[in-house]
């Protein structure tokens, strides 16, 4: 038998694949974040059609698709503000990786904007539930489940804006440089997924509450 | 090479001011990892008294040591702590210490998130025992939470459960979950994204690999508890009607939702146990772990299983037999992988040369205990026999089975084996036969006969009983066991302190062991390891030791 060369004998060191933390640790917060929205989302579903009284969804709520309620501040409008702002933030990051920082806080500023067009929209339809309509969390089921879900969508929404206003006033200020795309990409991945909820969140509440 | 004198600066110590505010402010994984262990095992004490309380008051038929209304906050009390202030910090706080010392690197993804977790985890325990004092709030009645620790609807309604009680154990278990969540995120990071050079996903030490399956249960079953909680808080503080069956809600949609997050969360307690062992085993035995793929393997599927076995929890609820049946199903198909695992166990033990110190003392208990309540599992997945014996004192012996002897002894097992680690010093393996026969001793006689009583028809969660059941003599072991444990227990406590004062010098590898931790000084420093270690199989130590046949040869 040969004698052993241990040092020669080394293989080589097999690859290790680690990930990107922040990206990870963003994607596992929201991969919670599902868990805990899909338990909101099925007791929605559960609940739809057990109210013991009124008022029902079809009594309140403005439906997607019946033509008169196309009016500014309807939740299909504001829904389209929601989802349009997924498109600036993402034009804004890719802005920031460039360096080009005019378009990024133009397009920032436009995020926000449109944000705060459907945060308000949610507010002015909540104030016509309330107090025109007497619902309420401890009105009926519907009350219930309605307000926690949509109550929940909209904090998270608050939370986005103002994490995204703390970027903004920090960009205003010239802290925020295109080394920091990376970490701006995070946040724009979480407010992805505000807005991809909302997409389920308003199937639900808005079309099979309504229609189911 | 000559040694530097030691600087006398250097060997005085902080005064206790500035050691305590060290402890307060780190981020160190070691330090946050010890601070969870130490106060997993204050609330193991008192929780542990709890269940003393209840077992005097058992002991024999109609004694007054407690009054009703203070043995159902005992109960619940001792449930809730057990599981989420002795399991949950017992497992963060050793997947903290151990898992970045075992993929090489200096500290978890992020530090400043760990520390937070731990503390949110602290306070909602606090949070949690302040409802002694400030359960009764302004109505003048309630105190600590009095409603089982899976908080069944409608008890937990305003109408059913005056004061504050229930919102304490609403909100304390809230904080503390976000901790974990926090942490749970963490630990994936850690594991996916800074393993050391060489460490393949296949070539990380199975506690690793099991600690990663844990963190993602954590990560997918602790918001569903979270979403249930705020709907119950919504409840109870704004008149929401979730569970408020007057008003159209649902008793079994909470009964649905928790135990979406309760199955899970025992498979979440068990793991670490499952964990634990995979390390101590081998090293006790010299040979390595049998079947590696395959106890990763079969670690995944526990993981995927365990989402959804959680109505076996709901058979006596009166759902139809199409959704008990599958239930059933799948409850006894996760049989198979937790089956694969001991008998890897028993391969590992098989031909080794078996060395019979306390840790693998507390490993071979937990193997005998765990099969037993793993059997009386499978007895209980069978629905007709569950409707027989649900809710009975039976139910209560086969999780303590599955939980004290199979976690907590885990929980010695492994601190037997690295305390010398953390502090540098031995513990004492004389105590600590004592302490593993005192305890073996006295959890058998403690749980055993429960199986009994709970056959003979005893329900869990009554204050008492009368004289003319039949149930003194098994009631009356069960709580003579007791003494034993607590007599354990101190040898316990008695050995951790005497070591820690003069126990003998660990030196860095007292057991000959293999994985990277034992690699660095015992206690490690801050920075863990000099040098980035580099690793070329399961066992990078070994390679270490025995150049002439390491185990990248065979691998």
């Amino acid at each position: 038998m040969s004698t052993i060369d241990t040092n020669a004998a080394l293989p080589e060191l097999a690859p290790v694949h680690n990930l990107p933390k922040g990206k990870l640790g963003v994607s596992l917060l929201i991969l919670s974040e599902i868990f805990f929205f899909g338990t909101l989302i099925a007791v929605y579903l559960f609940y739809i059609g057990k109210d013991l009284s009124g008022p029902y969804p079809q009594d309140v709520l403005d439906p997607p698709f019946a033509a008169p309620t196309w009016a500014p501040m309807a939740v299909s409008f504001n829904s389209i503000f929601l989802l349009t702002s997924s498109i600036w933030i993402w034009l804004a990051v890719k802005a920031l990786e460039q360096g080009a920082m005019a378009r990024f806080t133009l397009f920032w500023a436009l995020t926000i904007a449109f944000g705060g067009v459907f945060l308000a929209g949610t507010g002015f339809e909540w104030y016509g539930l309330i107090a025109e309509d007497g619902l309420w969390l401890n009105t009926n089921l519907f009350g219930s489940c309605f307000f926690t879900l949509v109550g929940f969508h909209a904090a998270h929404v608050t939370i986005g804006l103002l994490l995204m206003t703390i970027v903004l006033v920090l960009t205003l200020c010239g802290y925020n440089h295109q080394r920091h795309a990376g970490k701006v990409d995070l946040l724009s991945w979480y407010w992805h997924f505000v807005d991809g909820v909302w997409i389920f969140v308003f199937t639900v509440v808005y079309i099979i509450g309504y229609y189911g | 090479m000559t040694t530097a004198p030691e600087s006398p600066r250097l060997a005085l110590k902080a005064p206790p001011l500035s050691r305590l505010h060290e402890w307060v402010v780190t981020v160190d994984h070691k330090k946050l990892g010890l601070m969870y262990i130490t106060s997993g095992l204050l609330f193991f004490i008192i929780g542990g008294l709890e269940a003393t309380m209840m077992r005097w008051q058992l002991a024999w038929s109609d004694m007054g040591v407690v009054m009703p209304d203070e043995f159902n906050r005992l109960f619940t009390m001792h449930g809730t702590t057990m599981v989420f202030l002795v399991g949950m910090p017992i497992l963060l706080g050793s997947a903290n210490y151990l898992v970045p010392l075992m993929i090489g690197t200096r500290d978890l993804a992020f530090p400043r998130l760990n520390a937070f977790g731990f503390w949110l985890f602290l306070f909602g325990g606090l949070l949690l025992y302040f409802s002694y004092f400030g359960g009764q709030g302004l109505y003048g009645m309630g105190s600590a939470p009095d409603v089982g620790w899976f908080a069944y609807a409608p008890l937990t309604e305003r109408t059913f459960s005056r004061g504050h009680s229930t919102d304490y154990w609403i909100l304390g278990l809230l904080v503390s979950g976000f901790g974990s969540i926090a942490t749970g995120i963490n630990l994936v990071a850690t594991i996916l994204c800074m393993r050391c050079k060489g460490m393949s996903l296949m070539k990380m030490p199975i506690f690793v690999w099991i600690m990663l399956i844990d963190a993602i249960l954590v990560v997918i079953a602790m918001p569903p508890l979270a979403a249930s909680q705020v709907m119950l808080l919504f409840d109870r503080s704004l008149g929401a009607h979730f569970f408020d069956v007057q008003g159209g809600g649902s008793a079994v949609l909470w009964q649905n939702l928790f135990w979406f997050f309760g199955h899970p969360e025992v498979y979440i307690l068990i793991l670490p146990a499952f964990a634990f062992v995979s390390e101590i085993i081998p090293v006790f035995c010299r040979k390595v772990l049998f079947g590696y793929p395959l106890m990763v393997a079969a670690t995944v599927a526990i993981g995927f299983i365990s989402l959804g076995v959680w109505v076996h929890h709901m058979f006596a609820v009166g759902l139809s037999p199409a959704v008990n049946t599958a239930f059933m199903a799948s409850t006894m198909l996760i049989a198979v992988p937790t089956g694969i695992k001991m008998f890897n166990w028993v391969a590992t033990m098989y031909g080794g040369k078996i060395r019979l110190h306390t840790p693998m003392l507390f490993s071979l208990g937990f193997l005998v205990q765990f099969l037993f309540g793993g059997l009386t599992g499978i007895m209980l997945a069978v629905v007709p026999f569950d409707w027989q014996v649900s809710d009975s004192y039976f139910v209560v012996g086969h999780f303590h089975y599955v939980l004290f002897g199979g976690l907590v002894f885990t929980i010695f097992a492994a601190i037997y084996y690295w305390f010398p680690k953390v502090s540098g010093k031995m513990l004492s393996e004389r105590i600590g036969k004592w302490h593993f026969w005192t305890l073996f001793i006295g959890f058998n006689l403690t749980f055993a006969p429960m199986h009994v009583s709970g056959m003979l028809g005893m329900p869990r969660r009554i204050y008492t009983y009368h004289a003319d059941r039949g149930w003194e003599i098994w009631n009356l072991i069960s709580s003579i066991g007791v003494l034993f444990q607590i007599i354990g227990v101190l040898f316990f406590a008695w050995n951790l302190l005497r070591s820690l004062k003069k126990g003998k010098p660990a030196g860095d590898d007292p057991w000959d062991a293999w994985t990277l931790e034992w690699s660095t000084p015992s206690p490690p420093p801050a920075w863990n390891f000099d040098v980035d270690p580099e690793v070329r199989s399961r066992r990078p130590l070994w390679d270490k030791k025995h150049p002439e046949d390491p185990d990248w040869k065979y691998e």
